[in-house]
């Protein structure tokens, strides 16, 4: 074994496309580099922000990744949707089979484990421990040391692109394909070690999150008080500590089959493929709910607030959730109703799949009722909010449809199922996200988003959404099947046309979030949230200032009410000056997150490329920073009253000038 | 923003704050959550096995290469350690800093005593021909063994190093936590053991 493992001057990129590719990321990494520097930020960037333990911070990190990550992904996607647009007619396209297959690969690993699963723990992260009035979440340092893990896996999945190269299996990584006869490139190997790390990290969250829900909640405020956005994601991490574990496991039998020649999934020896595809899915379904369901929080949250109203059926919107989350687990065979299940196996599994549909349906009523007779303000979150029910309807319908084994055995792997999983991930868990993003954002940062580029950015996405994925409906009853690299077939090409097409209006809806990201940022002076609560909120998040005080609340609150802060306003209890004080006992930041993710980075990196030296130093390296942060004395200080007296001061004559 | 302000405190003595939060009982919480992970970890490792123990690809099974009594010994020992971490927790709570000592070193012989066992019993499966690499029921046998026996010997790392903590600080609030957390983690391995012992060894066996 050589120094340097398996790399050679083949590993290095050739493509031009490619190349184009790490010199734009490479010009945009040394412009942001000569920025930070330029504006004397990196202290700030590495005191504040990247040593951070505070939940707050790490949220809007996460979701940093997320918007970065949503860019690679939304590139591959243009990128297929072009390819197919141009490939037909027996035309080979722009990308050789070789490159389109990591290109899809690469789209569904990100879009789902590095864009949607960030953004959905950010707006967690920002918002739970603040709804149930705690001043952080139970377990700080290793909530820091999860966003590094995540970040971790992302680097990984980015290196590929650039040396050597991604799976191309499909984000499955079925094997026998996934498996070294198949597929003896690193590629494959890139995508177990990135999705491996991120995972426990992952699943380190919903621990710390768990914890904090179980045990950290305010005075008064029993399981059944708590915000339903609260309850979706703790529902979500339950799902989260019971399904990732599987994937944990079924990942290191891959691994196992591949560097160490077991047989798990291999065609000789006894191997049985079937059984990682049973233990995938039995992740990844759990998996789409865990994506879906604080979506469905952010979106109970936007509609009662800004119709004025109670949630209607907050008992039944937790059930619903309760439901969806156990059915969950007992789906999963309907991703593959086609492996030749007896015909009693496929009908469980089909109509415990179409059971779903019922509390589903309970929440889409509820929201519905919430609004009857309600005043509903149109602000942006509510676009989103709208334009949810009317996609996620259309997507959960086609969803029954695939629950049918007799349709699955015709529909199974055509682009009818891309068009009903897009259609529910997109108009479920990514609309849910970008609501969430605009309700949440002047709690966040401090100061409003401008709506005029929000308005246009949702309209984009929507009918760009409709135009891209509709197609592909038909393309899927037309027999078109999924990853195909180039067509040949003249009834598809119109309906191809016309995806690709709406996939670049959806590209200037993510275009119009950027900008409205800049303007904002640059009129923000203009546009502070200086009460702290600009919808009039339901929520105890609304009752601290925007930005939240570090230490969240001064005085931990009292709840006595679902809509805790509703009930402090109605009672008048809201908003009052204490004389005095207590102490507030915080956790200090630490570098021993960002020091133990680079590390395992530098180990998942030697395992992929089978570096054995460096992947012995960089678990070592790990190891030793983790026992060295374990007996750290100096961890936590206290706030003292005379400071914690002068913030809430000057956030209360604030709140007082309105 | 304010964190700037909030690093320019001092730092308080960090033994004070423990009368004032419960962040042990959280800790403990905590671990036990990430325990039942754990369990969803062997759980699958568990199903997996159940799926290709009879695919033996015309080699060995379970009949012609368990020795019942070789793993009885195994077993015996990895129970009764579970007992003396027991006895070192009692010490423990009585503030007995030798006594805890001396029981976890015992723990840790036991401990040490069945993962040699479990080494031994690989090496002479492997050089007899039998590895992980030879059929799928010997890549799952391997595995999930294999597994209990990574947890076993971090277990033991972790008592070692909780060894030396004790033996310089003190049984002080937060080693007890600690303790208390490795304690779970040391009786879960038992349970654990004792599902493979019957479901691999037990009935493979007859």
């Amino acid at each position: 074994m050589s120094f340097l493992g398996k790399i050679t001057m083949d590993s290095l990129p050739h493509d031009p496309i490619i190349l184009t590719t790490l010199c734009v990321v490479g010009v945009i990494g040394i412009v942001v580099a000569y920025l930070v520097i330029r504006n004397n930020l990196l202290g700030v960037l590495w005191r504040d922000w990247l040593t951070s333990v505070d939940h707050k911070r790490l949220g809007i990190m996460y979701i940093v990744l997320a918007l970065v990550m949503l860019i690679r992904g939304f590139a591959d996607a243009i990128m297929m949707r072009t390819q197919l647009a141009l490939a037909t007619n027996g035309d080979p396209g722009y990308l050789p089979p070789h490159h389109y297959d990591q290109i899809f690969t690469a789209h569904g690993v990100i879009m789902i484990i590095f864009m949607a699963m960030p953004f959905m723990i950010g707006l967690m992260n920002i918002v739970l421990p603040l709804q149930i009035g705690a001043r952080d979440v139970a377990f700080p340092f290793l909530n820091n040391l999860s966003f590094w893990l995540a970040v971790s896996g992302a680097i990984l999945v980015n290196i590929s692109l650039g040396l050597g190269e991604f799976a191309k299996t499909g984000w499955v990584a079925y094997p026998p394909l996934a498996g070294l006869e198949f597929s003896p490139g690193v590629g494959v190997d890139y995508y177990i070690w990135a999705l491996q790390i991120s995972g426990i990290g992952t699943t380190l969250t919903a621990v710390n999150f768990l914890a904090t829900v179980f045990k950290m909640r305010a005075p008064g405020m029993k399981l059944m008080d708590m915000p339903i956005f609260t309850w979706t994601c703790t529902w979500a991490n339950i799902l989260i500590a019971a399904s990732f574990p599987i994937l944990t496991a079924v990942l290191a039998m891959l691994t196992l089959d591949r560097y160490l020649d077991f047989h798990f999934f291999t065609n000789e020896a006894g191997g049985n493929s079937m059984m990682y595809i049973n233990l995938f899915w039995a992740w990844g379904h759990p998996e789409v709910y865990i994506l879906v369901l604080p979506a469905f929080g952010v979106f109970s949250e936007i509609i009662s607030t800004f119709t004025g109203k109670r949630l209607f059926g907050y008992k039944s919107m937790v059930w619903a959730t309760a439901s969806i989350a156990v059915l969950g687990f007992v789906v999963w065979l309907h991703h593959f109703f086609t492996m030749g299940s007896s015909a009693n196996v496929n009908a469980f599994f089909g109509i415990m799949t179409m059971i779903i549909a019922v509390p589903t349906g309970v929440k889409l009523f509820n929201w519905l009722f919430t609004m009857y007779r309600g005043r509903l303000r149109i602000t942006v979150p509510v676009l989103w909010s709208l334009g949810f029910m009317v996609t996620f309807t259309i997507g959960g319908m086609t969803g029954v449809l695939l629950a049918v084994p007799g349709a699955d055995y015709v529909l199974h792997n055509s682009l009818f199922l891309i068009a009903h999983f897009h259609n529910t991930i997109i108009g479920g868990a990514v609309f849910g996200y970008l609501a969430g993003f605009a309700f949440w954002f002047p709690k966040a940062m401090g100061f409003h988003l401008n709506e005029n580029w929000g308005r246009a950015a949702f309209w984009c996405w929507l009918v760009g959404f409709f135009m891209a994925f509709m197609p592909l409906y038909v393309l899927g009853f037309l027999g078109m099947t999924r990853r195909l690299n180039h067509t040949d077939n003249p009834d598809w090409n119109i309906w191809l046309y016309i995806a690709a097409f709406g996939a670049g209006i959806i590209l200037v809806g993510i275009i119009c979030q950027f900008v409205q990201l800049y303007v904002s940022f640059r009129d923000r002076k203009d546009n502070l949230d200086t009460t702290g609560d600009p919808w009039n909120g339901h929520t105890l998040e609304w009752s601290t200032a925007s930005p939240p005080q570090f230490y969240n609340f001064a005085e931990l609150p009292t709840v006595s009410d679902i809509d805790a802060f509703t009930d402090m306003k109605e009672k008048g209890q809201a908003y009052q000056r204490k004389a005095t004080y207590a102490p507030i006992h915080m956790p200090k930041n630490t570098m021993a997150g960002i020091v133990i993710g680079g590390f395992i980075t530098a180990f998942g990196f030697a395992m992929i490329w089978h570096i054995w030296w460096l992947a012995i130093a960089g678990l070592l390296g790990a190891f030793v920073s983790f026992v060295m942060r374990a007996y750290t004395k100096d961890v936590d200080y206290y706030v003292q009253p005379d400071e914690v007296a002068h913030i809430e001061n000057e956030f209360l004559d604030n709140v007082a000038k309105g | 923003m304010s964190t700037t302000r909030m690093n320019t405190h001092d730092a308080h003595d960090a033994g004070a704050h423990e009368e004032h939060h419960d962040t042990g009982g959280n800790t403990v919480f905590g671990f036990w959550i990430y325990l039942m992970t754990d369990c969803l970890l062997f759980a699958s490792i568990f199903a997996t096995y159940a799926v290709l123990f009879m695919n033996t690809a015309g080699g060995v099974s379970g009949k012609d290469i368990f020795e019942l009594d070789f793993v009885l010994v195994e077993t015996a020992a990895l129970l009764v350690s579970s007992i003396t971490y027991g006895f070192a927790m009692i010490c423990a709570h009585n503030n007995n800093r030798k006594g805890t000592l001396s029981w976890l070193l015992v723990t840790f012989v036991l401990g040490a005593i069945f993962i040699a066992m479990e080494i031994y019993e690989f090496h002479h499966l492997i050089v007899n021909g039998h590895g992980p690499d030879s059929s799928a029921f010997l890549s799952a046998f391997f595995t999930l063994v294999g597994t209990h026996g990574l947890h076993v010997t971090a277990g033991l790392i972790w008592m070692l190093i909780m060894m030396i903590e004790v033996a310089r600080t003190g049984l002080t609030g937060r080693s007890i936590t600690r303790l208390s957390c490795l304690s779970l983690f040391w009786h879960f391995l038992d349970v654990v053991w004792i599902c493979v012992f019957t479901v691999v060894y037990l009935m493979g066996a007859v």
